[in-house]
C-alpha cells in the first residue's frame, strides 16, 4: 500500500488526532507578528542563567565531558539533588536508587505516567494548570479527570472537590504548588487532607515541585513530606525556574524505587541520558549557586508585590499568588471573556498576557501575566492595562 | 537595620531614580513609611550621594584620562593613615581614595584632562607629601564594567519567545 492510499485520517495516531492544539501557540503566532509587544506571556525566568554555571557548562566541553552519561544521570549530580531535596524541603531520596535526571520536568512527567497509567485509568488534574498534563495523561493511554479550583478558595484544592473527582478507576492525582497559572500555593495543613483522601483510596500522587524555590511568603511545604506520602509519591522538580536554565532542557523525578526503576526502562530506551553538558551547568548550580538563586527569588517576590499592587490600583481584582512567577487577575468586570480579553488587549495596547482558559476549567474569566520581566515593562504594561481598562468597562 | 529599610537600600542601590510609590509597592510597605525610611538613609549617612553612572568614552566633548596610583605611604604614630589620606582625598581630583592591605597602602583613583596633567599631580602633588614613600602610576585604558554595570553595548537583548507555557 502506498502511502497516498491511506485516507488522511488513518496516517495519524488516534491518540495524537485527540489531542487538542495548544491555545498559547495561537497567541504566540499573534504576538510574533506585531510591533512594540510588551510581553507578559512568558512562562519562564527573564534572567540569563547565571555566569557560573554557563562558565562550568563549557568548562565541562572544554576537558571533553561529552560523551553519554549514565541513563538515570550523572551520579555525582544525583547526589548533588539529594543532598539539595534534603537540605531545602527535607525530602531525602537515594541517588542511587531513586532519582533520574531527566531532559527537562517534562520528560518527567512523560515517563512517570508511561510507567504508572494502564489505558483507561484515570488521572485527576487540577485546573486552570500547565497546559501539558492532560495531554501527557492522555497520550500515556490514560483519561485526564479536571478539577476546576476556585478563586474564592485561592485556587487550592480542597479535599470536597477531590473526593468528587475519584472513581473507582482513578490511578493518580497530579499536583503543582506553587502553581502555573494561578501562583496558588498549599501549606502543610492545607494538604493534609488531601493526603488523607489519597490514602483512603490508594492512589499515587505526581508532584510537581518545579515552582518550589518560588515560594515568598512560606516556606514550601513539598508533598512527599506527608505523613505516610513519600511512598506513594513521584516528585518532580528541575532545573529551569529557579536556576533561569529553561533552555537546558533538565529535571529530574524522584520515586520509591520501584517506580523510579520502571521509569528508567522509558528513559534509557527514548533519551538515553540528559545532556552531559546541561548535567554539568547543573552540578555548578546546586554546589555554588544558592546565593544567585537568593537573589532572583527575591526580585521576583518585589515584582510580586509590585503588580499585585499595581492591578488593584487599575481596579483588576487579583488574589496574592504565594509563588511562581505569575498572576492570575480576573476580568470578569469587563464582561468580555479571557480570549477576546487578551486579544483586544494584544491589539489595542500591545500588551501580550495569556487568556485564562487554555489553562483548562475554571481558568477562564481570568488571565495569566508573568511578571518574570523587567519593572520598566512592568510598568508600561500597567499603564497601558489601566488605559484599556478605563475604555472597557 | 530591619530588613524592609535593607530592601529599600538594595533597590535604590541597584536604581537611585525609582520613585517612593514603586518602591512602596515592591516591598509591601505604605509610601509614607518608606519616605521616612529613605529620609533616614539619607540623615544616616547611608546613602551618601545619588549620581548617574556615565560611559564617558561614548562622549565626544570629554578627552579625559583616569589613573589608579598604587601610593605606600609611612603611616603616622596616634593617626595610622587617616591623616595622610585626609590630605590626598581633599584634592578635587581624586576621585576615590582606599586603604588596602598587600604591596601597598592606599590606592588613589584620580581623574585629570590628560597625562601630563596626572603626571604633575604625581612629581608635584603626591610624591611631595613627606610620608609617601612611593608611587605607582596605572592609566586606564578601557572600562569594561563599573558599579556593578557592564559598559559598551552589550547585547542584553530578551532572547525569550513572546509566549510561553
Amino acid at each position: 500500500m502506498t502511502i497516498s492510499s491511506f485516507r488522511q485520517t488513518d496516517r495519524l495516531s488516534k491518540s495524537v488526532q485527540n489531542i487538542k492544539p495548544s491555545g498559547i501557540r495561537r497567541f504566540f503566532d499573534m504576538a510574533s507578528t506585531m510591533e512594540n509587544v510588551i510581553s507578559l506571556g512568558v512562562g519562564e525566568p527573564d534572567f540569563v542563567t547565571p555566569w557560573n554555571v554557563r562558565e562550568a557548562s563549557i568548562a565541562s566541553m572544554e576537558r571533553g565531558y561529552t560523551s553519554y552519561t549514565s541513563n538515570a544521570g550523572v551520579f555525582e549530580l544525583r547526589e548533588e539533588i539529594a543532598r539539595y531535596l534534603d537540605d531545602r524541603f527535607s525530602t531525602p531520596y537515594d541517588p542511587e536508587k531513586e532519582i533520574i535526571v531527566t531532559v527537562g520536568a517534562s520528560e518527567a512527567i512523560d515517563i512517570t505516567m508511561r510507567a504508572t497509567i494502564n489505558p483507561g485509568e484515570e488521572v485527576v488534574i487540577i485546573e486552570p494548570g500547565f497546559v501539558a498534563y492532560a495531554p501527557i495523561v492522555s497520550l500515556a493511554g490514560g483519561v485526564p479527570v479536571s478539577i476546576g479550583t476556585k478563586k474564592e478558595n485561592g485556587f487550592k484544592l480542597t479535599k470536597e472537590e477531590l473526593e468528587a473527582a475519584i472513581t473507582p478507576n482513578t490511578k493518580a492525582v497530579m499536583l503543582c504548588f506553587p502553581n502555573n497559572p494561578t501562583g496558588a500555593v498549599m501549606t502543610k495543613d492545607e494538604l493534609l487532607p488531601i493526603a488523607e483522601v489519597i490514602q483512603k483510596h490508594n492512589l499515587l500522587v505526581i508532584s510537581d515541585e518545579i515552582y518550589a524555590e518560588l515560594s515568598y511568603d512560606n516556606e514550601h511545604y513539598s508533598f512527599p513530606r506527608l505523613p505516610n506520602m513519600r511512598d506513594r509519591t513521584i516528585l518532580i522538580s528541575g532545573f529551569s525556574k529557579a536556576f533561569a536554565m529553561t533552555g537546558w532542557r533538565l529535571g529530574f523525578v524522584c520515586a520509591p524505587s520501584d517506580i523510579s526503576s520502571a521509569m528508567l526502562k522509558i528513559h534509557q530506551y527514548t533519551m538515553m541520558c540528559a545532556s552531559s553538558l546541561a548535567q554539568y551547568g547543573a552540578l555548578e548550580a546546586l554546589q555554588n549557586g544558592r546565593e544567585e538563586v537568593e537573589r532572583m527569588v527575591t526580585s521576583y517576590r518585589q515584582r510580586r508585590n509590585f503588580i499585585v499592587k499595581a492591578f488593584s490600583e487599575i481596579g483588576m481584582s487579583c488574589h496574592v499568588p504565594g509563588g511562581a512567577f505569575y498572576a492570575f487577575p480576573s476580568i470578569e468586570k469587563t464582561g468580555m471573556d479571557s480570549e477576546k480579553f487578551a486579544e483586544e488587549l494584544l491589539k489595542e495596547e500591545q500588551v501580550a498576557v495569556v487568556p485564562g482558559n487554555v489553562f483548562g476549567e475554571g481558568g477562564d474569566g481570568h488571565i495569566r501575566c508573568s511578571y518574570a520581566t523587567s519593572m520598566d515593562s512592568l510598568q508600561t504594561a500597567i499603564e497601558r492595562m489601566g488605559r484599556f481598562l478605563e475604555k472597557h468597562s | 537595620m530591619e530588613n524592609k529599610k535593607l530592601e529599600v537600600l538594595r533597590l535604590l542601590e541597584e536604581n537611585g531614580r525609582m520613585d517612593v510609590s514603586t518602591i512602596a509597592k515592591m516591598v509591601d510597605e505604605k509610601e509614607k513609611k518608606v519616605q521616612s525610611m529613605i529620609d533616614e538613609l539619607e540623615e544616616e549617612n547611608i546613602i551618601v550621594s545619588y549620581a548617574a553612572v556615565v560611559d564617558w568614552s561614548k562622549v565626544n566633548e570629554r578627552e579625559g584620562v583616569t589613573a589608579m596610583i598604587d601610593v605606600k605611604v609611612t603611616p603616622q604614630r596616634g593617626v595610622g593613615f587617616d591623616e595622610v589620606a585626609e590630605r590626598i582625598y581633599r584634592f578635587p581630583e581624586v576621585k576615590a581614595l582606599y586603604l588596602v592591605s598587600g604591596a601597598y597602602d592606599l590606592s588613589v583613583v584620580i581623574d585629570g584632562n590628560t597625562m601630563s596633567e596626572i603626571a604633575n599631580f604625581v612629581s608635584e602633588k603626591l610624591s611631595a607629601l613627606d610620608s609617601v614613600i612611593s608611587t605607582t602610576t596605572h592609566f586606564r585604558l578601557k572600562t569594561y564594567k563599573h558599579d556593578g554595570v557592564v559598559f559598551g553595548d552589550e547585547d542584553d537583548d530578551d532572547k525569550r519567545i513572546v509566549v510561553a507555557p
